[in-house]
């Protein structure tokens, strides 16, 4: 593999991995609190579900969500060759 | 200890740690012993500014790297805690509670907002800008695009949108150093100016750095022990964060049984609220939900285009560590922002709960006011009480108080040790002088690196540079505390706001450079100027002119209003001109690739 096709591949695959993260985040950033009166009908470890969502939920879903994706992406820039 | 100091960390900041819990312990007995809080309080504050103080001054430096991106060498670890520090004002340690007890649900949109943004500054900037290897936001903006207009527009949104930011924090610290050091208001502005500056004249990115990983420890123990100590005293569980599904449950009944969000207050006092809002209560209409998730993407995205939490990304040995630290960033930012509503949630339950020897609402006038954390707190103005309805008793709508105070008088509400509150003020004054630090070098950098040595003066050698961005630093801080000492916003107004400054100027301009080849100076130059005049045109309309918001977007959510117009104007332009030459193509390929020499290092 060239060095010009490592880069155009590792691209490829760097914008997907992007664009899937941004759609997690999109929901639990947007979607999710749009229903808030609705998920409060639901009771979550004790919470109202909206109320946990948006005090807790989606920041725990954030940490988690940028330790795959940091870990995502080294993974392809190894397999692409073109790591630090 | 041998080495270097860069190989030192664990050990370094291990002792800090240690010391400062040793200081806590001291102190501790030192009120044992009968010394009386105000010492306490001077204490508290005056060895914590001397330790930042010590540190900014080992760290003074001549070398151009050193001053401004901390040679780059700030392992991930170290730098998600400076970041965090950074990123975590005097607002969201002392009013992001206080928000959340008065504004319940409806509040939340910070936590979600100033969380949320980091996965954008790890997808979208962090590790691009790091490649690049630019010292500041503007740099990358002035050499991407190329020419001095764009580059001196990035100048122009960074400086008022950081300026805005920077006169919130002065003057929490000034708020702060004049009450634990009992000194007036306008002279405790210049003392925390002058901490601030100590911290960041006389070694740049260097001192900051290293000042900012000290101020993260102590900010988060101030932040988490007092939580911790409540919810164990008052059986919520040992990690409370997890365990106040019941409070919360609990508060909805009293909010019930006390007329929360039908008894209205009927008297008004200058800077206090009563509570009206029901905690838990979500969004239940089309246009609650809408102005929760713009909130959101208003903070969000100012997040990812606010310069001195981009530039403290340039610091890192290499792009893995900056990405790794966007990742310790978040996590330090989290542990903070996921105890706020419960600290809130606690505290209300505590003034609120009639069964619960703190609570206050439905007691007697008489007995209330007879409490010593009541009587201190009002003679400073933070709260107020008024038997509007002469019954004698102290109903919700006749309890007003400041946010501030969920934070600053938890500790006493709750009946804990004066010692705590002392923490706290420390723990404060840490967020607020951080903050400032971070954004004052921004600016000065700025100003210094982008506007007097790539535009006015290229010949400039290196000492000369270091002094006209240590001279601009101070008149930038003495600029900022004149402001601060007017008085003119409240804290948190003017920190939104400072977002979407940022994310109107700056957010497509930056994330189109790396993620759009096709965008040229003209669309950039198109981009920040329309969508910055088009912000503030708005935040005029609105918040000035009396004029009716569009969509529920209010002058918290101008930002939504910028960006759009941003974005028009970038797309539009960009596609109507010229693509950028092959130079500019390649370099763009060059940046979303890890490896390799930074963009700059390259070009010299």
């Amino acid at each position: 593999m060239s060095k010009k096709q490592a880069a155009s591949l590792h691209w490829r695959r760097t914008r997907k991995l992007t664009f899937t993260t941004l759609a997690i985040w999109f929901f639990f950033s947007f979607v999710i609190h749009w229903f808030g009166a609705e998920l409060n009908s639901f009771s979550f470890l004790g919470f109202p579900l909206g109320f946990y969502m948006a005090a807790q939920g989606s920041p725990i879903v954030f940490v988690i969500l940028i330790i795959w994706s940091v870990r995502r992406q080294e993974t392809i820039d190894e397999e692409c060759g073109i790591a630090e | 200890m041998n080495g270097r100091f860069i190989d030192n960390l664990p050990k370094v900041y291990g002792l800090y740690t240690g010391g400062f819990l040793v200081f806590i312990g001291l102190m501790a007995v030192l009120e044992q012993m009968g010394v009386s809080s105000d010492t306490l309080g001077i204490l508290f504050v005056a060895f914590t500014i001397a330790i930042y103080a010590g540190i900014g001054w080992l760290s003074r430096t001549m070398q151009v790297d050193a001053y401004y991106v901390a040679g780059r060498e700030v392992p991930a670890f170290y730098n998600g805690m400076a970041t965090a520090a950074d990123w975590m004002s005097g607002a969201s340690f002392v009013a992001m509670a206080g928000g959340v007890y008065f504004g319940g649900y409806g509040y939340l949109a910070f936590i979600v907002g100033w969380t949320g943004g980091y996965v954008l500054v790890n997808s979208l900037l962090a590790p691009y800008l790091r490649k690049f290897g630019c010292y500041t936001v503007p740099d990358f903006i002035g050499t991407r695009y190329g020419g001095n207009t764009a580059r001196l527009l990035a100048v122009i949104v960074l400086v008022v949108a950081s300026f805005t930011y920077v006169t919130a924090q002065i003057n929490a610290t000034g708020t702060i150093a004049a009450r634990a050091l009992q000194i007036p208001f306008e002279v405790g502005v210049w003392f925390g100016l002058l901490g601030i500056l100590l911290c960041s004249m006389l070694g740049g990115m260097r001192a900051v750095t290293w000042t900012q990983v000290a101020q993260y420890i102590v900010l988060i123990i101030a932040y988490l022990v007092p939580v911790f100590w409540m919810s164990n005293a008052q059986d919520f569980g040992l990690i409370p964060q997890f365990s106040y599904g019941a409070a919360v449950d609990r508060i909805s009944e009293l909010e019930a049984l006390h007329g929360v969000g039908t008894l209205m207050p009927s008297e008004h006092f200058d800077g206090l609220r009563a509570l009206t809002t029901p905690h838990a209560e979500a969004a239940n209409s089309a246009m609650a939900s809408w102005k929760f998730i713009t909130l959101v993407m208003v903070l969000m995205c100012g997040t990812a285009s606010l310069p001195h939490i981009l530039m403290r990304y340039f610091t890192t040995p290499s792009v893995k560590d900056a990405r790794r630290s966007v990742v310790w960033s978040l996590f330090f930012i989290f542990l903070l922002y996921f105890t706020a509503p419960a600290l809130a949630t606690f505290t209300k339950l505590q003034i609120m709960d009639p069964n619960l020897t703190t609570g206050i609402i439905g007691k007697s006038i008489a007995d209330v006011q007879s409490l010593d954390w009541i009587q201190k707190w009002a003679s400073v103005g933070f709260l107020a009480i008024s038997d509007s309805n002469g019954d004698g008793l102290l109903q919700i709508n006749e309890f007003f108080m400041r946010g501030d105070i969920v934070v600053l008088a938890t500790p006493e509400i709750a009946g804990l040790p004066y010692v705590i509150s002392g923490l706290v003020a420390a723990g404060g004054m840490a967020a607020a002088m951080s903050t400032a630090d971070g954004l004052l070098l921004a600016i000065a950098n700025a100003l210094s690196h982008d506007l007097y040595y790539k535009i006015i003066d290229p010949e400039a050698d290196t000492r000369t540079r270091l002094i006209v961005a240590r001279i601009l630093l101070i008149i930038i801080g003495a600029g900022g505390a004149l402001v601060a000492s007017l008085q003119l916003s409240s804290i948190l107004g003017a920190v939104a706001w400072a977002f979407s400054f940022a994310c109107s100027g700056l957010f497509f301009p930056l994330v189109l450079g790396v993620w759009w080849k096709r965008a040229n100076r003209q669309g950039a130059i198109a981009g920040m100027a329309i969508g910055f005049l088009v912000g503030c045109w708005y935040l005029y309309h609105v918040r000035f002119a009396g004029g009716t918001p569009w969509l529920g977007l209010d002058h918290l959510r101008f930002g939504i209003v910028g960006m759009a117009a941003s974005l028009i104007a970038m797309v539009s332009v960009s596609l109507a001109t010229e693509e950028p030459d092959e130079e500019t193509q390649a370099m763009v390929d060059a940046i979303r690739i890890p490896g390799g020499k930074t963009i700059l290092d390259d070009a010299q």
